[in-house]
């Protein structure tokens, strides 16, 4: 059996309202009104789709042995480099073996599910017994748009596997045009789109349907059978409408989640199948469509297996894990459609040097240390000289993963004097579990949310972007658990 | 067990430039500005200096790399020249150059100088630390400056001890103003303006909690010292008890601060440890009762407070008490900073070591003006480079 054998889900913990961004821009598109309900996610200014989409990697794992995953496919149309491969780097954060296969599906927003399928056919041929696929966009309209309130950031996993399998793969059909509801070309920081109207009744109303009923037919499936079916659509009259086209009643018509995230692009698809499984009861059929270039269709059915999965905080923890944005000019210059004043120190960038980076590439990419053999103490960064001054041994050290421990504050400070985006900077000292401590920068929190002794988790962030190379480099920084 | 350096070298001359924001002064201009008064005060002639030390940190906006620029300024005759860097801490380390060279014989009169020209960086502030710490740490460590990295350890002092926060701020604001009235008092001072401790408690956070005034001026400026013998001190000055140097010792973190989970982040070890051993070296058993007076480094209020405690001079958790009966005023048991310190005379980072010792030098010497001490016997400077969990500690103690 075949099938989805964990899954993970991330949304960045910033929210905009809707109605801040009217605020800012309604001026300019009064029409946008229509839309501004609710709130949009909006990765912070250290988050980007490689981020997120490890965020939900790590999520997925929830304890599964990483020496099992056969492979990475990220997923996404806004990946950091056009040519870098970063899966790759997703590989190394998230501490897999090397012998990997990785690829990153970047060609439309429909690549979530291209690569679920893939991934799929991968395990079926019997080549590889575990692939972890994670999606994710960050996503950017120009100031005033209407896809400005649509768009919204985000990601989720599926681990695609053979054993113990939570909701078994039936099959899939796909439909693949040339549809240009929207395109980028290269280096365009902006989308650029068709009407509306030619993208409900030609798109979305023709494709997701005609993927459907293919669907159904190939596994024979009658409509009534599907539990749950999760499509993107950021039209909601039309999202309401679509699968009731072939049939599946409108109950079981999976929310679009404008409200809650906006329309995460390539993640999209996982990122509600993923909050469908949270709710799934073994026997459920649900079907995973996407839309972009054509329409990709899965059909799943849950299995008792979904009983067992525990700790994965998936979408439905991402959505209560939230902090308001505000106000809009703070969005636009993370987002750095607003020309901010960086200063000397905002300014100021080396070199990376990448044979350094190399050699370190475990410790820095997958906070790996070392852990004495001797005197069992941990340390970061990896050494081979004990630092315990009892101990001292040399070259007696084992790898030890910092990544997935939990720890506790030791002391922290906000600066204003180092450049933020997000001032004060605030960074300090972590004190990890079972040993080992850590100086580095917090995020995803205040000054005032902070207290020596809270419990902190890792989580792996774009730590620089060298705008001068283009160069985004990554690190892990302290996640207070702000309770 | 070695000797020790006690009493084996005499500190013959010195020199200290104003410290300031120096605009129209470049570094070689500094640089012979402290070198023409440590000659002056020396008595001797450009040829008897036989080996230079040249101490400075951020040799990207200095004169550069190696020690060069320093004998060709001067115009030195092919003598010896050496950089030295030890982050802040540098300037002692220029002092130690020149120290061990007359102590171990290998010349009889030896020149150590610092300079440092902050001013041409074009920050508010110190420089950031981007390529400074090395292509590996700038892969890992935190988005820091100087400020937040010891702003660390007074949230760690609070959490040790159970201070509360504003007791600690109020004491904080005391070292602060009490070294800005020394600075009053002090015409080479970068800051020579009184501040009160209300004006302190309100001023702007720079790193929580550290504020405004809780850090140190940043400054242009150089300092001087000529060394030699006392033999040949005696010699040169027969009407004058030489100043000789009593201790001069140094600890580096063994890496247990930062990596290891021994340290209580309420404390500096290094300057524990290089207290130890000049104390040792010197022959003090009881510092809070046999120092005289001493200049340490308040590159912020906590690190003050903190070296009170480290140098053994206060309790541990008791520093506030002695802030607040004054035992570190200018007319205290232990006057600290009488000079105003790194927060008021400035920091230009090469030259600060010395500078401390030219204030303990000019004290010793009756030559501090409205500062002058009573009859001081001993004076300690107190020299620290890094961060509380990655530092460099210069402890040096100068007497009769």
């Amino acid at each position: 059996m075949v099938g989805i054998t964990s899954f993970g889900g991330y949304i960045p913990r910033y929210r905009i309202n809707r109605g801040t961004i009217f605020g800012a821009m309604g001026w300019f598109n009064p029409v946008t009104i229509a839309v501004a309900r609710g709130e949009k996610s909006v990765a912070n200014y250290d988050e980007d789709s490689l981020t997120m989409a490890v965020a939900a990697g790590i999520d997925a794992l929830n304890g599964i042995d990483r020496a099992k995953i056969d492979g990475v496919y990220l997923a996404s149309t806004t990946l950091p480099y056009k040519e870098r491969s970063c899966a790759a780097i997703a590989a190394a954060a998230l501490d897999l073996r090397d012998d990997v296969r990785v690829a990153d599906f970047t060609e439309a927003i429909k690549s979530g599910t291209t690569a679920t399928i893939a991934a799929l056919d991968a395990v079926k041929a019997g080549e590889v017994n575990n692939i972890l696929v994670s999606a994710a966009d960050y996503r950017l309209g120009r100031m005033g748009s209407m896809v400005e309130q649509f768009y919204g950031d985000g990601a989720a996993c599926l681990v695609v596997g053979d054993k113990n399998v939570v909701a078994e793969y039936k099959g899939s059909y796909s439909v693949s045009f040339d549809f240009v509801d929207h395109f980028r070309s290269e280096d365009a920081p902006f989308d650029r789109t068709w009407e509306e109207r030619w993208i409900r009744d030609l798109g979305y109303s023709k494709f997701i349907p005609q993927a459907l009923k293919g669907l159904l037919d190939k596994t024979k499936t009658k409509p009534e059978e599907i539990n749950r079916v999760v499509y993107p659509c950021y039209f909601g009259r039309d999202h309401g409408k679509i699968a009731t086209l072939v049939g599946i009643s409108a109950e079981a018509i999976h929310p679009n989640m404008h409200d809650v995230t906006g329309d995460t692009g390539t993640a999209h698809p996982l990122v509600m199948m993923v909050s469908a499984l949270q709710e799934a009861k073994p026997g459920d059929k649900i079907i995973m469509a996407s839309f972009g270039s054509g329409c990709d269709a899965l059909l799943f059915e849950v299995t008792d297996n979904i009983k067992k999965l525990k700790g994965i905080s998936g979408i439905k923890g991402s959505l209560e894990y939230k902090a308001d944005l505000a106000p809009y000019e703070k969005y636009a210059v993370f987002r750095d459609i607003i020309p901010m004043e960086l200063g000397i120190r905002g300014e100021d960038e080396a070199w990376t040097a990448f044979s350094t980076l190399w050699r370190k590439r475990k410790a820095v990419f997958g906070l790996v240390g070392s852990k004495c053999t001797e005197c069992d103490t941990p340390q970061y960064p990896p050494q081979r000289i004990c630092v315990n001054p009892d101990c001292g041994a040399v070259d007696k050290m084992e790898e030890y993963r910092f990544s997935d421990k939990e720890g506790a504050v030791f002391s922290y400070t906000g600066d204003m004097l180092a450049f933020s985006f997000d001032p004060p900077q605030v960074y300090g000292i972590t004190r990890f579990k079972g040993g080992g401590a850590l100086w580095v920068d917090f995020t995803d929190c205040k000054l005032e949310d902070l207290k020596v002794g809270m419990k902190t988790r890792m989580t792996f962030r774009r730590k620089y972007y060298d705008a001068k190379r283009g160069i985004s480099g990554y690190f892990w920084k302290i996640l207070p658990v702000i309770e | 067990m070695p000797s020790g350096i006690k009493d084996k070298v005499a500190i013959l001359g010195m020199g200290c430039t104003k410290f300031g924001e120096r605009w129209e002064m470049s570094e070689e201009d500094l640089i012979v500005e402290a070198y023409l008064e440590a000659m002056e005060d020396a008595g001797i002639e450009k040829k008897d200096i036989e080996a230079s030390w040249f101490g400075s940190c951020f040799d990207e906006v200095n004169v550069g790399k190696s020690a060069i620029t320093l004998p060709m300024t001067l115009k030195l005759p092919f003598v010896g020249a050496t950089r030295v860097e030890n982050f802040c801490a540098s300037g002692t380390e220029a002092f130690r150059g020149a120290v061990y060279a007359v102590a171990a014989g290998a010349c009889d009169i030896a020149l150590a100088l610092g300079a440092e020209k902050l001013k041409d960086t074009g920050y508010g502030g110190l420089p950031d630390f981007g390529t400074a710490m090395g292509t590996f740490n700038r892969l890992i460590m935190p988005n820091a400056t100087a400020p937040g990295s010891f702003a660390l350890m007074a949230t760690g002092y609070t959490s040790k001890y159970g201070v509360k926060p504003e007791d600690l701020k109020m004491a904080l604001a005391k070292i602060s103003a009490k070294s800005h009235a020394n600075g009053v008092l002090n015409p080479k001072a970068h800051l020579q303006k009184a501040v009160t401790v209300d004006q302190i408690m309100n001023a702007p956070m720079i790193a929580w909690p550290l504020g405004l005034f809780d850090c140190c001026g940043v400054s242009d400026g150089a300092a001087a010292a000529i060394v030699t013998t006392p033999e040949i001190a005696k010699k040169l000055k027969p009407n004058t008890d030489p100043i000789l140097v009593k201790a001069l010792q140094i600890a580096i973190t063994s890496g247990e601060e930062m990596w290891y989970t021994n340290w209580d982040g309420a404390h500096v070890e290094t300057t524990f440890r290089a207290g130890q051993k000049a104390y040792a070296e010197a022959g003090i058993k009881n510092p809070r009762e046999e120092l005289s007076m001493m200049e340490v480094h308040d590159c912020f209020s906590i690190t003050e407070l903190a070296t009170y405690e480290d140098l053994q001079i206060s309790p541990r958790g008791k520093a506030i008490d002695d802030i607040n009966d004054g035992f570190y005023e200018l007319d205290g048991k232990i006057p600290c900073q009488p000079d105003g310190g790194l927060k008021c005379f400035g920091h230009p980072i090469g030259a600060s070591g010395i500078r401390m010792l030219y204030e303990m030098y000019l004290q010793l010497n009756e030559r501090a003006g409205d500062r002058q001490i009573k009859d001081p016997k001993l004076g300690l400077t107190h020299n620290l480079g890094g961060f509380p969990a990655m530092s460099v500690c210069s402890v040096a103690m100068i007497g009769r």
